[in-house]
């Protein structure tokens, strides 16, 4: 159970951490400044779980982590959007950050609903509408790394081979 | 048999494969820089296991380089130690990583590279596999010397004509953009090809795969040639035989085809790389920099363009000209060849080589209310400094013109000096 807050078409990774910030890569550290300049009240006042449910292409522009890591630090539950940004896609997985493809969703969700996600299923439940959404399904390696928090956990007890196989 | 990324992944693979597939390959370098080793390095030291090929990894120094202060090179700092604690062999600071990563011959028709910087797509000019990744992954390559890649639809732009003068690549490209938009390309591969392309030496073709970033590609690419292998043999220390990979019966999800010929000068306006306008309907407008520099637009060609229209001018004095050479290389040619002073002496401020104001951090930074045009490839709310400054990008004609009147200024009016 969390709160939505929701973001704009295209939203680039010097929206979500400005490079001026990126020179740490301390999690909470970041997590102080995330989307400081387009929604600097998420910082303040988000509480642990909540969800961020962003626009088409999210995570755009540069391949740094600090975006994924900084909303990870922030201790949000996943994001939710119609689609991500390609490094960032790989970047949120690689560091264990859930995130879910789902126009319906975003598309209904209005900021400050309550919002049930089922990481392991893909359903999202809107407790404040009450509708309900379907995540497209993550493809099976993609949830292996998601299942071992991240690709540096599943290294630790697997070959790289294993993902494929 | 397919685009010439099936064929690049194919070639390694040993095996046709075809979009969609995915695929665990082996890389042949594995690149990052000052910014983002540093937590490629936290990522290896998590795993715990040691690396596979030293002679793969290649890290610069080029973001915040020299140290802009005491973070930055707290980072620098934990580089070296690294690199001195595992050996590594390629340790460069002698400017901006693409740039560096091809005039030394790393990249080669057909090879498979990553690096930590979005804009590692530069090598598809080369005819090579470049992509941007994350630093958590280069660590995980460094430990395995292998990358997992889901094979990429391929969207073909096929370029025809002759651009008129004062139109340069940059301007093709930036219309792309525009056409494309910045998600366009996302997940896919950008072939670039067609005459246009053909006839063009390899300092402008780098534009375009560089560039395929932003409209969100995978990679862009350039099909070897005559041109790339004469580049390489000639200009770098790479030695052959290459291998130039073409596509073969390749189905391309979509086809866009553009006739260069009656393109004018084009812009990137503020905020978005495709808010693109001809330069005709934001001619006048004030800017208080002008920056020439980084992996788009600092190569010696693109400041021989700025010095031919500066020589014997001043540009505006109340409009901070920097210029950044994209390597050391370029810089020194460009100091043995006379450029360097004739860029002083018309008033611009000439620094050592790296991203320079690029991404904010030093060399360059607005004022909240600032407006830059620059030879940028992105202009993303913020990046060169204050949120509250702006980005136009384009070619390094019109920055001159524009240093010179201190607005954006339609460099064909300056026709006798562009060569
Ligand atoms: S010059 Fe700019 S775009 Fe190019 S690698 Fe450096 S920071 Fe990135």
């Amino acid at each position: 159970m969390g709160k939505a807050w929701t973001f704009g078409e295209n939203m680039n990774t010097d929206e979500i951490i400005p490079g001026r910030y990126n020179i740490t890569i301390d999690p909470l550290e970041l997590a102080k400044n995330v989307f400081c300049e387009v929604k600097p009240e998420y910082a303040k006042t988000m509480q642990p779980g909540d969800v961020i449910v962003g626009g088409q292409n999210f995570g755009c522009g540069s391949s740094r982590e600090h975006a994924p890591i900084a909303i990870k630090g922030s201790q949000a539950k996943c994001i939710i959007a119609p689609s991500f940004a390609r490094i960032f896609f790989r970047n949120a997985i690689n560091i264990g950050l859930p995130i879910l493809e789902c126009p319906e969703a975003v598309a209904d969700i209005t900021e400050g609903d309550d919002i049930d996600v089922n990481l392991s299923t893909g359903e999202i439940f809107n407790r404040t509408n009450g509708h309900q959404y379907q995540a497209q399904a993550l493809p099976d390696f993609v949830l292996k790394i998601a299942d071992a928090g991240g690709i540096v956990n599943f290294l630790k007890t697997h070959d790289i081979q294993d993902l494929l196989a | 048999m397919g685009t010439l990324i099936e064929e690049i992944f194919s070639r390694r693979a040993g095996k046709q494969v075809q979009a969609s597939e995915i695929l665990l390959l082996d890389v042949d370098y594995i690149m990052s820089h000052d910014n983002t080793t540093p937590l490629a390095i936290k990522a290896f030291r998590d795993i715990g296991k040691p690396i596979l090929d030293k002679n793969k990894i290649v890290i610069h120094f080029d973001h915040a380089y020299p140290a802009p202060n005491v973070l930055a090179a707290e980072n620098h700092k934990k580089i070296i130690e690294f690199v001195k604690e595992q050996e590594l062999p390629h340790l460069l600071h002698q400017g901006v990583c693409h740039q560096v990563m091809i005039e030394e011959g790393y990249i080669t028709p057909g090879s498979i590279v990553i690096g930590a910087d979005s804009h590692s797509n530069t090598y598809g000019a080369m005819g090579a596999f470049g992509t941007g990744l994350g630093s958590t992954e280069i660590g995980v390559a460094w430990i395995t010397g292998k990358c997992w890649f889901k094979v990429p639809e391929t969207i073909r732009v096929e370029l025809s004509g002759q651009a008129q003068a004062g139109v340069y690549a940059k301007d093709v490209m930036i219309h792309i953009a525009g056409l494309l938009g910045m998600d366009g390309g996302t997940y896919r591969s950008i072939e670039f090809s067609g005459e246009y392309i053909n006839n063009l030496p390899m300092h402008e073709r780098i534009i375009f795969p560089n560039m395929s970033t932003e409209i969100g590609a995978k990679c862009g690419l350039i099909a070897a040639d005559e041109v790339t292998i004469n580049y390489l043999e000639n200009e770098t220390p790479a030695t052959g035989p290459f291998e130039a990979l073409y596509p073969i019966n390749p189905r391309y999800e979509r086809v866009l085809e553009i006739d260069v010929s009656t393109l004018t000068p084009q812009v990137a306006c503020h905020p978005d790389v495709d808010n693109v306008k001809p330069l005709t309907e934001v001619e006048g407008l004030d800017v208080h920099e002008v920056y020439i520099g980084t992996c788009t637009n600092a190569r010696y060609e693109d400041l021989e363009i700025v010095a031919n229209m500066l020589k014997g001018k001043k540009v505006n004095p109340l409009v901070r000209v920097i210029v950044t050479p994209a390597s050391d290389r370029i810089y020194k040619k460009a100091l043995k060849n006379g450029l360097i002073e004739i860029l002083m002496d018309a008033g611009c401020t000439v620094t050592g080589s790296g991203c320079g104001a690029c991404i904010g951090r030093h060399g360059g930074i607005l004022a909240p209310g600032e407006r830059a045009l620059t030879t940028m490839n992105r202009n993303f709310i913020g990046r060169m400094g204050s949120p509250l400054s702006e980005i136009y990008l384009a070619s390094p004609a019109t920055a001159a013109a524009t240093a010179l009147t201190g607005k954006i200024t339609d460099p064909r009016e300056f026709l006798e000096t562009i060569f």
